[in-house]
């Protein structure tokens, strides 16, 4: 899933938070899906890691207990070796770690309708942010909304067009609270993304805002 | 790296002792600076080691270097046990069946954690604290977003490395 010609990626800010292990999971999926769509952010997150194992190795050390390491023996000949299985890879719509949080690629994604021919499927990540699939008719628009905290959005299949840019596969939209925009699918597919936001959104509109606690949109 | 591999292709328990000696202590404390108590941090700290023996039939000093990759099974462990959620992890690569190995760009990525660690000593003591306090999980993603000055010409080598490694591996 290396084809893609991207040109909205993610920050450094978002990659160190990510490789620092700081990012609530919703984000984390996010950014782990758009790094298997992106060989540019692979090596760029390749160095924040690296970056960690640079602190590691420069910490301070905190003796370990007596025979920790006999322990430890004892441990690893107690403990099945880990048979890993041969890394996912997909050949589908979604990428491998969307397809474990889904359950399978998009034939498998259980969509609620929003209204509008809109459609959403909340995926199970903790609370501290949302993550959802999207479906957006092609041509059809996401309601003017702004943004308390960050959204990213990322485009897995068509392509979306708001103030800012167009989106296509492999893109990711990063929003704050400076933003304000209405998302339109590009007329040519339907769009299909995953948005993580850890703040409810902002609508404009009256009726947005009073379908919003029933969509927790 | 000569300890790790004597690990994965020999199951040479004198080097898993001496990768023990120098980085469990190490996990340790990076485990205590995250907010584990010492009991929790020892616990973690010594699965982490057991990680390390049973996953090195996966290490491949490519694609990360032996500080690197513990780092990154710590810090899983510390998101697993200390948050209590799980690590969406990236799709893996089609590395190809057998990669050549190349000597020369192994070499250059074990010793990026020498010349990392020397960027990072260099940096303005604020700098330097806030990424450390970044990677030890003392930092919220938005203070990460906000607070830490990026040490952007450090690395800057390290991606094109890897961008190389990458173009070269999937050709």
């Amino acid at each position: 899933m290396t084809t893609h010609d991207i040109n909205h990626h993610l920050t450094d800010k978002l990659l160190m938070a990510y490789s620092a292990g700081a990012l609530p999971e919703a984000f984390s999926l996010a950014v782990a899906t758009h790094v298997s769509m992106c060989d540019e952010c692979r090596a760029r997150l390749g160095a924040y890691e690296s970056l960690g194992g640079a602190v590691l190795e420069r910490a301070e050390t905190v003796a370990m207990a007596p025979d920790s390491l006999g322990a430890t023996m004892a441990r690893i000949r107690d403990g099945a070796p880990v048979v890993e299985p041969p890394a996912p890879r997909t050949r589908g719509v979604l990428p491998a770690p969307l397809c474990d949080y889904v359950g399978g690629d998009l034939d498998e994604v259980r969509w609620r309708s929003v209204g509008m021919g809109v459609k959403q499927a909340i995926l199970p990540t903790s609370r501290d942010a949302t993550a959802r699939l999207l479906f957006i008719p092609a041509g059809a628009a996401v309601p003017d909304h702004g943004h308390r905290g960050t959204e990213l959005t990322l485009v897995l299949q068509g392509a979306f067009v708001d103030e800012t840019a167009r989106y296509g596969p492999g893109d990711i939209g990063i929003a704050d609270e400076d933003l304000h925009h209405m998302p339109v699918a590009d007329i040519g597919a339907d769009c299909i993304c995953l948005a993580a936001t850890d703040a409810p959104l902002r609508f404009r509109g009256v009726i947005p805002r009073l379908a919003q606690p029933f969509l927790r949109i | 790296m000569t300890s790790m591999i004597a690990v994965r292709d020999a199951r040479d328990e004198t080097a898993f002792a001496r990768l023990f000696d120098h980085f469990a202590p190490r996990v340790k404390a990076f485990l205590m600076r995250s907010g584990a108590d010492a009991t929790l941090a020892e616990e973690c700290a010594q699965e982490t080691m057991a990680a390390l023996w049973h996953k090195a039939h996966l290490f491949d000093p490519n694609r990360a270097s032996v500080a690197t990759w513990i780092f990154t099974i710590a810090r899983n462990r510390r998101i697993d046990v200390l948050r209590r959620q799980r690590r969406p992890e990236p799709e893996d690569l089609p590395w190809g069946p057998e990669p050549e190995p190349d000597q020369a760009d192994a070499l250059a990525l074990q010793q990026e954690t020498a010349q990392l660690g020397e960027a990072l000593a260099a940096l303005p003591e604020k700098q330097r604290v806030l990424i450390e306090k970044a990677y030890f999980g003392d930092l919220t993603h938005s203070e990460i977003a906000t607070q830490t000055g990026l040490p952007l010409g450090t690395i800057k080598s390290r991606i094109r490395l890897a961008l190389d490694r990458l173009r070269h591996a999937m050709k």
